[in-house]
């Protein structure tokens, strides 16, 4: 299996950034391309293990290893049928996963570890260009139907599985383009939309039906139609900050400053009074996560005049954390691409309150360094002020939200506030949750593994209900 | 075992009394039990003493007819005298029925006071029946009716319901043979039984035996010797041959016993031992009319059909009798006689010694050594050895001796067998070519695999390599997967088997190195009457292997020829008709079965071609046991070949249960499509051809693996062996489809079987969700989410190891919740017990675990398979904390013997012994506080192994004796441990060498193991360890790493419960291992009966390990299992990790004594009665089984040890060594040269070895300056003589010599010669024994006379020069120096790959037959070579006083050039890159 010796003769190597003064005036994929042979070779880097920690890393189990080795044997086609074996969309997380599985890579221990995400990548982009990826509609229907609400990569998920088992599926979303936070969540430059199209494609080519603009807020209408309902409508309340001056105007939330972008840049127009840019100004981001991240890059594209972005914890180690040991997640200092492009982050930081202008325009923020967790205490006379025109909230979310499909159906939650379910199943029979919906926010690659999960639930709950009807 | 005749017939007493001498000097070779006068059993045969008899006849009032014309029967009778008359009463009917009458009885008049407590309490009232020859019968009719009566009195006494029948047995009961026989030793038997003490008691013959029993129990009846036979060894094939001949039954006819032939079924009595079965099929054979050498021949024949040397009529003879019945088959001497032949056969790889002697009066000694009876040198003819699958006969009749090629041209010509295989014989490529074949249908293929079961796993890491290759695939670190009857997923019926494997009582196989005594070849078809001898006997099918394609298949299917015939049975039922279905198709297809034999068919393939959306497969291996059981229980068994034409079978393991079941070939059409298809999708870089021929290349190989970890050489052997033992199938099941299999543990039955088929079906033709392509992910030899549940997994793994770093006990209890956990999650058997509820004791008084970890060990861990970080990590840690590390197989740096600066120790307390004997020099030995003898290994019993030329680098090299560069061959067996009176040696060898060391004995749980360990502790053993299957390994076959050997629990249980209740338990230590992972597991081996534990995979995880299972490839990331230099940088681990792991496991340990009630380990060592099944096991396979058999805790008496509580007594006070010790004195304190002669018997063992062991501990390996002691010795020496003889001892002998003379030879130097008063040459004759200088390290040695078989085998060192050796010489040579002045036996050089050989070959026959030039090259000598031949001749010369060698020195110039460099290979490569290195230097 794979090249026994690879880990000792290769080194790690993945594909290179494109410079970030022709990056920022675009928004394209940050990367250049990869040559194949290079993928090959970093193929055989992976070690074969015989307890794979990558596969358990991964939230999908990917088999990570088999398409390593099949990858590094060139054999691209039966690569990427073990890769669709346990993932439906290896483009999405290909390029958009923080790839826990390589932080849980075996050769990490000691070595950089194997480049899986781009072999990820590069394995299901060469497939699409052989056009070796085509619909692969069930060989019998159940004849029951399934309606799964969201359109998120939980909900594609697992309305994908869903179809090929034979079972009729129709999504709904209640925004204008499918894709949830796919479509809307992530900056082009990190993901492309075209590639969610192709999916579609296929998607609707193995019977799923499509319903864009469709708000669902309740439950008993869809269960009049349908077998079987899949709630994956994401976890969109937002985590607020409520301190003096947040009602100021020139404060949003990421998530109505992202999916504006995305709309531009698929050709849609976005209404001046609405429209919230960074062009110019002095951009706060307060939350140094992901999102974060993704506004961080967004303002620079949009040409910011500066930006800061706050982040409560103190600075992570640059290395490992010993509290984080492998095979765990490690809490270290991570640089995103948007990083690269400049922006000043401060940490330890936590913001006081914001004052404004007469017309109530948000203008000054100001902060204070405080403690570290749990207490986050300020420290005395750390105060301190920004200029800020623009302040934008990546603070994470808080959960589904409440009022609408979750409230009117009196479904149970869990503690955290997320739906509760067992083996995916909600309070409420023959109904399943699935993606940050279920789980809170999380990666795109856990909604994945969610989608599928519910639906295997879904679809062993409709067969027995079949039987039992027999 | 041994024998004495007079060849000129002359009866006397001196022959009886001589004998009894010959007994008593084997006494060594026997066994006692707990009570040191009762042995295991001992006897004597001999020619019926007419003249005492009669004397002491017409004292009782009765007198006896002439010689011949009356039988005397021992008899062993109830003690209670109305059961004893009625018994008598019995017999004496049935004489009469037989139309003969009875003279008398006679009381043998015994000593009770003359044998063992425990023999006394078991022993039988003795009686001798005298019977008169019925009118008109010759002699020979009077012994077949005699044999009648014995077997009609057996069977009807068996089912009479006297309690005390088990009392009744006839040691012998002949018109010329008598049997003094019982459980004694060997010094008891003239003062037990007087009658042999008379003078009157005259014979011309006396065959004795004394007994060291392993598989079976000690009783009267089991000892030797039989009827007409005994013998020192073992018949591994007995279950297959004893089934068999149950199924032959019904076609036995014979003229001369006519109707009589009923009432002696079953020919083989059932319950004897091995020994006691070969002796029934015999003596039914010679009494139905084969003469007594023809049926030995027959039974235990030479290696025949890969000798090239033999001539073709003998082979024709071996070929037609191999059609009619497979060989008995395992090492053994066997002495015969059926009182008119007198004879001995050795097995044919010659495992086992027979020395015999002639003397120019006419009389001949054989035994199991030389020198068991003095005789004065001038009065010997000749001596001799019995040599691998040869014969020697006396005939008393016509007085005279036979050598083998006269008895084997006579049996040859006998008929022409040759003509009668030319004319009736089938070969498959004489059939004609069907004309149509089955071909690959790769549209259905996935959903047929799926049905099958095959994963992904199956094709990647099993059948490509195989096909790719053509070896089986090699992994590494053991099993952690659950049993097939605790797995959630379906699992292949064949999953439920574990293979048995030879271990001490007799040794395994090599078979690549040894391939000339192996065979796949079988004769399939109807079997006929073996008591006639037709030529249609040989109308059979002969198969060159059990493998078939389909056209070869297709073939056999429209066979029509003579009569044979083929039909096929579809062996598939409803997948939709429940549970039930299974046990349907089962009786119909059995009662198909028994149409078609009615209807004439011969052939009978059971298929599964018919496989489809509603039809499942049967298991294959259950459709061929049902129907095979059914036809032997219909006695048509053997009327026809089962023939397996299935998708299931795809590993090695598969096809070994198919054919251990009964098969007689097998075609495996999904296997086949699997690699064709494979092959089209380029998986495969070979050719569809190719693939195939290496599948089925890498299958046979396996197959001759498998039986040689048996110890079995011949498929027609093995077949229908049964060799396997059952783990989790319910007994009903059991008894009704695999009769005879041992299975203890209940388990699963046909629904669980059904279902599980079903689960299969169903994930083959239903629907899906997940994408169509994809087969099941497996997960057995590779972790994965979604397959097969691992114990170490990502999150085991990675808590034990934060907890050990960061030294968290709570992260510690995550780890083992987790496993403990997960073992009620069902994975292994320990999982499913719990504890009893106890009154506690407070924690503070159970005993510190400081103490606690006194009891761990590491395991054996060669420092070659893991790196010397990681290996001195493990001794540092171990020593530190009082416990002990384990050398592994090859030997350890001296370095390591002096403390470190900072006060740690890199010492291994436990010095492994293996069979490679790498490194076991006298030096190691002495640093030793244990010294482990590694019979087997869990990971893969039976097998030997092979260190890679490219990992033995400088230091391996040097601390291996090698040379850097050459590959390295363990051995399956320890080349000195045939039996177990060998490793009865080997340990008195050790404790020899070091005395204050304790001697372990390592072996691998499967049934039986029990038996072995009390063998073990009876050969004064100190420890014995049981190995689970589980434990790791460097590299070893996947088939031999998941199939062979049985989990810890169940050996570590019954080695309890037999020692306990044999006695033997206070004398020895017993330690379990095979992954022990939580303090949990730690408390249930305690309890379940071991008082110290063994750990491996743990501590290496502890230290990094993150198992890769790729040690096999050198490759380890972490830097343990490496010896890559940059690897072995990355190695991070620390003592303080390992020493936290054993110091959580000890605290675990003492919070579940605590728990118990336990203060002391000590007071739960074999306490199962504290364990119980968890209840409401509610698994749908778990909830079958049933441990009662594992958790039985024998009620016995206070006196009797549950652990162990003295010393074991290994009469080392009686060694000849404390003498030479005494006298050595000046030179062991100052050096100073001594020089002293002695005489030595074969009773004196082991000469040398504690006096080196003196040497070693003072001066290290460095020893003496040679020649400071000299002992020159006269008379016969016992085994071992000069083991382990350091540097600066000379020993000198002038007589001759036994087996493993010099073994493990560290620098001494020794000389053997013949009397100076014998006659004979000495080059003609047998000088010293088998197995000589075996694991020598350096030396000299000189042999003035010929050796026995694998002389110098595994030499690393050692110089030596002899005139002649046996076969395998050289065997696994590494190193060191060979020179043979005469001829060699076959296979000479057979794995050698190091050092040099020059043989003088005078006929050119080593060139062309003898030498094995597998690893050699044959080359002329150059001039340093010559040089260096003649130094050694012209010392030989001076040593010997050799007329040999003066002879060649007068000859020179004419006979240098016969002489032939044997060069191995790689040694030459190897030399050849040094020299290019000094040259470019």
């Amino acid at each position: 299996m794979g090249k026994v010796t690879g880990f000792l003769e290769y080194e790690r190597e993945t594909p290179t950034r494109r410079a970030v003064e022709d990056r920022v005036n675009d928004w394209f994929e940050i990367y250049e391309d990869f040559a194949l042979e290079k993928v090959k070779n970093q193929g055989a880097r992976c070690m074969d293990c015989g307890v794979p920690f990558c596969h358990t890393g991964c939230p999908l189990n990917n088999i990570i290893p088999d398409w390593n080795d099949l990858a590094f044997r060139g054999r691209w086609r039966d690569a990427i049928r073990v890769l669709h074996s346990t993932n439906n969309f290896p483009e999405f997380t290909g390029r958009i996963c923080p790839a826990p599985c390589e932080a849980a890579c075996v050769l990490g221990i000691n070595e950089p570890p194997v480049t899986i995400k781009v072999i990820e990548r590069t394995v299901v982009d060469y497939a699409w260009d052989q056009g070796w990826i085509k619909p692969e509609p069930p060989a019998e229907q159940s004849g029951k139907r399934v309606a799964v609400v969201g359109s998120g990569p939980a909900g594609l998920a697992a309305a994908q599985q869903l179809a090929r088992a034979g079972h009729g599926v129709t999504v709904f979303e209640k925004s204008d383009r499918i894709g949830g936070l796919l479509r809307y969540g992530i900056p082009d430059f990190k993901m492309e939309k075209r590639w969610i199209d192709r999916r579609l494609e296929q998607m609707h080519a193995e019977g799923v039906e499509f319903i864009v603009n469709a708000h669902i807020t309740a439950l008993h209408e869809l269960q009049k139609e349908f077998d079987a309902v899949v709630l994956a409508m994401g976890a969109e309340q937002p985590r607020d900050l409520l301190v003096p001056g947040r009602e100021l105007k020139g404060i949003h939330y990421a998530m109505d400053f992202l999916p504006q972008q995305n709309k531009r840049g698929a050709g849609d127009r976005v209404p001046e009074s609405e429209a919230i840019l960074a062009i110019g100004k002095n951009v706060v981001i307060i939350g140094g996560g992901d999102t974060g991240a993704d506004c961080l890059g967004t303002s620079h594209r949009q040409k910011a005049a500066s930006v800061y972005q706050f982040e409560i914890m103190p600075m992570p180690p640059v290395e490992r954390s010993p509290l984080t040991p492998w095979p765990l997640w490690p809490l270290q200092l991570r640089s995103e691409s948007s990083h690269e492009e400049g922006g000043q982050r401060e940490w330890a930081a936590a913001t006081t309150h914001f004052s404004g202008d007469d017309q109530g325009n948000v203008r000054k923020l100001h902060a204070v360094r405080v403690s570290g967790p749990p207490k986050f205490e300020a420290m005395p006379g750390s105060e301190f002020t920004l200029d800020a025109e623009l302040v934008l909230l990546a603070m994470g979310f808080t959960g589904p939200v409440r009022a609408g499909l979750v409230e009117s159906s009196g479904l149970m939650l869990d503690a955290r506030g997320n739906i509760a379910t067992e083996n995916y199943q909600t309070s409420i029979p023959g109904v399943f949750a699935a993606g940050d919906a279920r789980r809170g926010q999380s990666l795109v690659v856990w909604a994945i593994a969610e989608g599928r999960k519910a639906a295997e639930a879904a679809d062993a709950w409709l067969r027995r209900a079949a039987i039992a009807a027999a | 075992m041994g024998f004495i005749v007079n060849l000129n017939g002359d009866r006397s007493h001196e022959i009886v009394r001589k004998g009894i001498e010959i007994l008593i000097n084997l006494t060594h070779r026997g066994a006692c039990g707990c009570d040191p006068e009762t042995g295991d059993g001992a006897g004597v045969l001999i020619q019926i003493p007419h003249e005492f008899f009669s004397r002491e006849c017409a004292k009782l009032g009765f007198s006896l007819p002439e010689p011949g014309l009356y039988g005397v029967g021992m008899m062993f009778l109830p003690v209670e005298p109305k059961q004893r008359l009625i018994c008598e009463g019995i017999v004496e009917r049935i004489v009469q029925e037989e139309g003969m009458t009875v003279l008398g009885w006679r009381d043998t008049p015994v000593r009770g006071d003359a044998i063992g407590r425990q023999a006394r309490a078991t022993q039988p009232y003795i009686e001798q029946l005298f019977v008169r020859r019925g009118p008109d019968m010759t002699q020979d009719e009077f012994e077949r009716r005699l044999y009648v009566v014995r077997r009609r009195a057996e069977s009807e006494i068996e089912q009479s319901d006297l309690h005390e029948k088990d009392f009744f047995y006839v040691p012998s009961l002949s018109s010329r043979t008598i049997i003094y026989k019982g459980l004694l030793l060997a010094p008891q038997i003239t003062d037990f039984y007087r009658d042999l003490s008379d003078p009157d008691t005259l014979s011309a013959m006396c065959m004795v035996h004394q007994r060291f029993s392993t598989n079976t129990f000690p009783t009267w009846q089991l000892a030797h010797p039989y009827r007409m036979i005994c013998h020192n060894g073992e018949i591994n094939t007995v279950r297959g041959n004893v089934n068999w001949m149950n199924a032959r039954e019904s076609v036995l006819r014979s003229d001369l016993f006519g109707d009589d032939l009923e009432k002696i079924f079953p020919v083989i009595r059932p319950g004897l031992s091995d020994t006691g079965s070969l002796d029934n099929a015999v003596e039914m054979l010679t009494l139905a009319g084969r003469e007594l050498p023809h049926v030995m021949a027959m039974l235990i024949p030479e290696a025949w059909d890969a000798d090239s040397t033999m001539p073709g009529e003998k082979k024709a003879f071996y070929e037609y009798h191999a059609s009619l019945m497979e060989p008995w088959d395992g090492p053994a001497a066997v002495a015969f006689t059926d009182g008119k032949w007198l004879g001995a056969t050795l097995d044919r790889n010659g495992l086992r010694p027979a020395r015999y002697l002639v003397t120019k009066d006419g009389v001949l000694i054989l035994a199991s050594e030389t020198g068991v009876l003095p005789v004065p040198p001038e009065d010997v003819a000749y001596k001799g050895r019995l040599q691998p699958g040869k014969m020697l006969l006396v005939d008393l009749e016509n007085k005279r001796f036979v050598p083998d090629e006269e008895i084997k041209n006579r049996l040859a010509s006998r008929q022409p067998y040759g003509e009668w295989l030319d004319k009736y014989q089938i070969l498959l490529n004489d059939l004609p070519d069907p004309p149509r074949v089955y071909g690959t249908d790769s549209k259905t293929l996935i959903t047929r695999q799926r049905a099958f079961g095959y994963t992904e796993e199956d094709l990647r890491l099993l059948m490509t390599p195989m096909a790719a290759n053509g070896e089986e695939p090699v992994g590494s670190m053991g099993v952690d997967t659950p049993l097939a009857c605790l797995s959630d997923r379906p699992q292949p019926l064949f999953n439920y088997f574990k293979q048995l494997f030879a271990q001490v009582t007799n040794p395994a196989i090599d078979p690549i190195r040894e391939e000339l005594v192996m065979s796949l070849t079988s004769y399939i078809g109807t079997e006929r009457n073996i008591l006639e001898e037709t030529p249609q006997h040989c109308h059979t099918l002969k198969l060159p292997h059990p493998i078939l394609t389909n056209k070869d298949l297709e073939k056999l299917r429209r066979v029509s020829w003579g009569d044979f015939l083929g039909t096929t049975l579809q062996a598939v039922f409803r997948a939709d008709g429940g549970e039930a279905e299974l046990e349907r198709a089962l009786e119909g297809l059995c009662r198909r079965a028994s149409l078609a034999i009615r209807d004439g068919y011969r052939l009978l393939i059971l298929s599964d071609r018919g496989v489809d959306r509603q039809y499942a497969p049967i298991p294959s291996l259950l459709a061929l046991t049902a129907v095979h059981n059914h036809l032997v229980r219909e006695r048509t068994r053997t009327q026809v070949a089962l023939i397996i034409e299935s998708g299931e079978p795809r590993e090695v393991m598969h096809f070994c249960l198919l054919i251990g079941y009964g098969a007689s070939a097998v075609n495996p059409y999904l296997a086949i499509e699997t690699l064709e298809d494979l092959e089209s999708r380029g998986r495969m870089g070979v050719s569809f051809e190719t693939a195939l021929k290496n599948y089925k290349k890498s299958v046979n190989k396996g197959l001759l693996k498998v039986f040689s970890k048996m110890g079995i050489s011949t498929l027609q052997s093995y077949r229908g062996a049964q060799v396997f033992e059952a783990i989790g199938l319910n007994k009903s099941l059991v008894e009704k489809y695999f009769t005879g299999t041992a299975s203890r543990i209940e388990g699963v039955g046909l629904e669980v079987l059904a279902r599980e088929a079903f689960m299969r079906h169903q994930h083959a033709y239903r629907p899906l969700t997940e994408s169509d392509t994809e087969l099941h992910i497996g997960g057995d030899y590779q972790y994965r989410v979604n397959g097969e549940y691992h114990l170490l997994n990502p999150h085991t793994i990675s808590k034990l190891q934060h907890a050990v770093r960061e030294k968290r006990y709570e992260t510690f209890q995550e780890y083992t919740d987790s496993i403990d956990r997960q073992n009620k999650e069902l994975c292994t058997l320990r999982g499913l017990m719990q504890f009893k509820k106890a009154k506690p004791v407070p924690l503070e008084k159970v005993e510190p675990a400081s103490e606690i970890v006194k009891r761990f060990a590491t395991g054996a861990m060669s420092f070659g398979s893991i790196s010397k970080e990681a290996h001195e990590t493990l001794a540092i840690a171990m020593n530190r904390i009082g416990g002990r590390s384990n050398t592994g197989e090859g030997g350890e740096d001296e370095a390591r013997y002096k403390r470190d600066a900072n006060g740690d120790s890199r010492r291994s307390a436990i010095k492994q012994v293996a069979s490679g004997r790498f490194g076991v020099t006298t030096n190691y030995l002495v640093h030793a506080d244990d010294l482990q003898i590694k019979i087997a290994q869990g990971a893969k019993p039976g097998e030997g192994g092979q260190l890679p030329g490219h990992k033995v680098d400088e230091v391996i090299a040097r601390v291996r004796h090698s040379t850097p560069g050459v590959p390295l061959i363990s051995p399956p067996p320890h080349h000195d441990i045939y039996s177990i009176e060998d490793l009865a040696q080997l340990i008195y060898d050790l404790k020899n060498a070091n005395s204050k060391a304790r001697i372990s004995v390592k072996l691998v749980a499967e049934v039986g193991v029990g038996t072995v360990a009390a063998g073990v502790a009876k050969a004064h053993a100190d420890v014995v360890l049981i190995s689970g299957h589980d434990g790791g390994t460097g590299a070893s076959p996947l088939t031999s790493i998941r199939h062979a050997g049985i989990p810890w629990e169940l050996g570590l249980a019954e080695t309890q419960q037999v020692l306990v209740l044999n006695d033997l338990r206070s004398r020895i230590i017993v330690q379990t291992d095979g992954k022990l992972q939580t303090g949990r597991d730690v408390a249930i081996a305690a309890l379940l009966g071991a008082e110290e534990f063994g750990f491996s995979t743990m501590p290496l995880v502890a230290m990094g390990c993150i198992m890769m299972r790729k040690c096999h490839l050198n490759t380890c990331p972490v830097g343990i299992a490496t010896q890559d230099p940059a690897l072995r940088k990355k190695f991070a681990g620390t003592p303080e990790q390992v020493i936290n792991f054993f110091f959580f496991i000890a605290e675990q340990l003492r919070s579940y004594m605590a728990a118990l009630g336990f203060r002391k380990l000590d007071d739960m060592v074999g306490r199962a009665d504290m364990l119980e099944m968890r209840p409401a096991v509610e698994h749908w396979k778990a909830r079958g089984l049933d441990f009662s058999e594992l958790l039985y805790a024998p009620q016995i008496p206070s006196r009797v040890g549950r652990r162990c509580t003295m010393a074991q007594d290994h009469g080392l006070e009686a060694s000849l060594d404390n003498c030479l010790i005494e006298q050595a004195k000046p030179a062991i304190e100052r050096r100073e040269p001594v020089e002293q002669s002695l005489p030595i018997r074969n009773v004196n063992r082991t000469v040398g070895a504690m006096l080196s062991g003196e040497i070693a501990r003072r001066y290290g390996s460095e020893g003496l300056d040679p020649g400071t002691i000299h002992f020159k010795f006269t008379g016969s020496a016992g085994q071992s003589f000069g083991a382990f003889l350091a540097r600066g001892v000379t020993l000198e002998l002038e007589g001759d010599a036994n087996d493993y003379t010099g073994k493990g030879l560290s620098g001494g130097k020794l000389i053997v010669y013949p009397p100076r008063e014998a006659t004979f040459k000495p080059e003609e004759n047998i000088l010293i024994g088998n197995v000589v200088l075996y694991g020598a390290t350096s030396g000299e040695a000189y042999f003035n006379g010929r050796a026995g078989e694998r002389f110098a085998v595994r030499n690393s060192g050692a110089t030596a020069v002899v005139e002649g050796v046996g076969d395998h010489g050289c065997e696994y040579m590494t190193k060191g120096l060979a020179i043979i002045l005469h001829d060699t036996g076959k296979n000479f050089a057979a794995g050698m790959t190091g050092g040099i050989a020059y043989v003088l070959d005078e006929t050119g026959e080593f060139a062309s037959v003898k030498c094995n030039k597998a690893s050699v090259d044959l080359d002329p000598l150059d001039r340093k070579d010559v040089e260096e031949l003649r130094y050694w001749i012209v010392r030989h010369a001076e040593h010997t006083g050799s007329r040999r060698a003066n002879w060649i020195l007068d000859n020179w110039d004419r006979l240098l050039p016969r002489f032939v460099k044997v060069f191995p290979h790689e040694y030459k490569r190897v030399l050849g890159v040094k020299r290019q290195a000094v040259a470019s230097a």
